[in-house]
């Protein structure tokens, strides 16, 4: 039960800056940012093929973000090295594959890109993609769609 | 099928693009697949026979969608062919419009209405999302659950008359309830209806042997296969309010495919039970949705 002690002891710190990517204001560093629980056990991690797995899903999700005409433009003049990693970080955190997540709430990180549920629902069918492509079965994608789905809240902007 | 360039600059004109009401913009689509369901006989958006609660239509809470079906049901006596359009709006409240045709082919003779009759019915609808999201609200429990009414006219008044219904026309009211449980790939629904529709309305509502409103169920589950591939079961009980023929309820196992975004292909083998004193009316159901 040291991790709610931990976060109340934890001050607003200047996280460090990653090679190639641009300093950002400071926040506090918590797993919970993440905004899912991890899965127990190695299952999905292994449905992923672990961190290899993972890095390819990610990379083939932000570039089809990139390239998608419906939500390409708001990934201009983001730090996109920066959302790479933390992406990583975080598919890598919810599907037990132990990483730590260093980026922020899910809620701070959308906060002024005015998101609409097309939008999110638009990044949902280019993982989807992304996952099909790494050849992810289709029962441990939607366990892993399941943790996501309920960032809508925290990233729509009603 | 409207701009959304031109929707935007008009909002831009109207709300000079201050950053809380650009975010209101206007969004065709973007609905997941296969998440507005599919149309029912009644019309609105469920599973083909029973009703769910998710709104029609590929729009999201920022836009108006909506879609058309034409529905095919041959059974051993009997035939069905249905159309019906369905406006969805914010993926809050949806409007469906139906009207089926039941075709007695050779059964018509031996009911002495001659060979080919046709009970013809047009149905309205309105459905309203009260709370909770299907698709989003995977940490809770709650459903997405939706309130709907049904107005529907059957048109042979005398025939209906004849074998004991009260009314040509009737108006049903439901409460569904719909969850995705994406972690298990299922989706589950379950719907109550006050009704006195005799096989559907078709056979007009309420009869010589019982009158009143009873309550009706309806359930669904629903497996994904694929990303554009669900097979499911349903139920739908009905009342049995006709003294000359009993009224049995309804079940189908259904294969719902979406080869296109704005595309769904339904087909499904139906069981609708007895019907006007024919047994066992089994057969298929061919349903095609096209949506935006």
């Amino acid at each position: 039960m040291l991790l709610p002690l931990i976060a109340v002891l934890a001050v607003t710190d200047t996280p460090a800056v990653h090679p190639g990517e641009l300093p950002t204001t400071a926040y506090v560093q918590d797993d919970r940012n993440a905004g899912a629980t991890p899965f127990g056990g190695q299952r999905l991690w292994a449905a992923f093929h672990g961190q290899a797995g993972v890095d390819r899903i990610v990379d083939t999700l932000v570039d089809r973000n990139l390239r998608d005409p419906r939500i390409g433009d708001i990934f201009k003049g983001q730090d996109m090295v920066r959302v790479r990693r933390t992406l990583k970080e975080q598919f890598c955190y919810i599907l037990g594959g132990g990483c730590s997540y260093t980026g922020r709430t899910m809620k701070d990180a959308h906060k002024d890109l005015g998101l609409q549920q097309a939008d999110f629902n638009a990044l949902v069918e280019n993982l989807q993609a992304a996952m099909r492509a790494e050849r992810v079965s289709f029962a441990a994608q939607n366990a892993f769609l399941s943790k996501l789905a309920t960032m809508e809240r925290a990233v729509v902007v009603r | 099928m409207f701009s959304r360039l031109t929707l935007c600059a008009a909002a831009a004109a109207v709300c000079c693009s201050s950053p809380v009401l650009a975010r209101s913009e206007w969004r065709a689509g973007g609905k997941l697949l296969l998440t507005n369901g599919v149309s029912t006989v009644d019309g609105p958006a469920g599973g083909g026979l029973a009703t769910w609660a998710v709104i029609a239509g590929e729009e999201t809470s920022d836009g108006i969608g909506g879609s058309v079906h034409a529905t095919y049901v041959p059974l051993r006596d009997f035939a069905l062919t249905g159309v019906g359009a369905a406006i969805g709006y914010r993926d809050r409240i949806e409007i469906s419009v139906a009207h089926n045709s039941f075709d007695t082919r050779a059964a018509g003779a031996a009911l002495g209405l001659g060979r080919g009759f046709r009970f013809n019915q047009d149905d309205i609808g309105v459905k309203v999302r009260l709370f909770g999201h299907a698709v989003y609200d995977q940490d809770r429990l709650l459903p997405q659950v939706a309130v709907g009414l049904e107005y529907k006219r059957a048109d042979k008044d005398a025939i209906i008359h004849a074998v004991g219904g009260r009314h040509a026309s009737g108006v049903d009211v439901y409460v569904a309830a719909t969850k995705l449980l994406l972690r298990h790939s299922l989706l589950l629904n379950g719907t109550v209806r006050l009704t006195r529709a005799n096989q559907f309305g078709l056979l007009g509502f309420g009869g010589d042997r019982d009158h009143g409103y009873r309550p009706q169920a309806e359930g669904s589950a629903a497996l994904l296969l694929s990303r554009n591939l669900a097979v499911g079961a349903e139920a739908r009980t009905k009342p049995d309010n006709l003294g000359f023929a009993r009224e049995q309820d309804s079940y189908d196992l259904f294969l719902a495919w979406a080869p296109a975004h704005h595309l769904t292909v339904t087909t499904a083998y139906v069981d609708l039970g007895d019907i006007a004193t024919f047994r066992r009316q089994t057969g298929a159901f061919l349903s095609l949705q096209a949506s935006f």
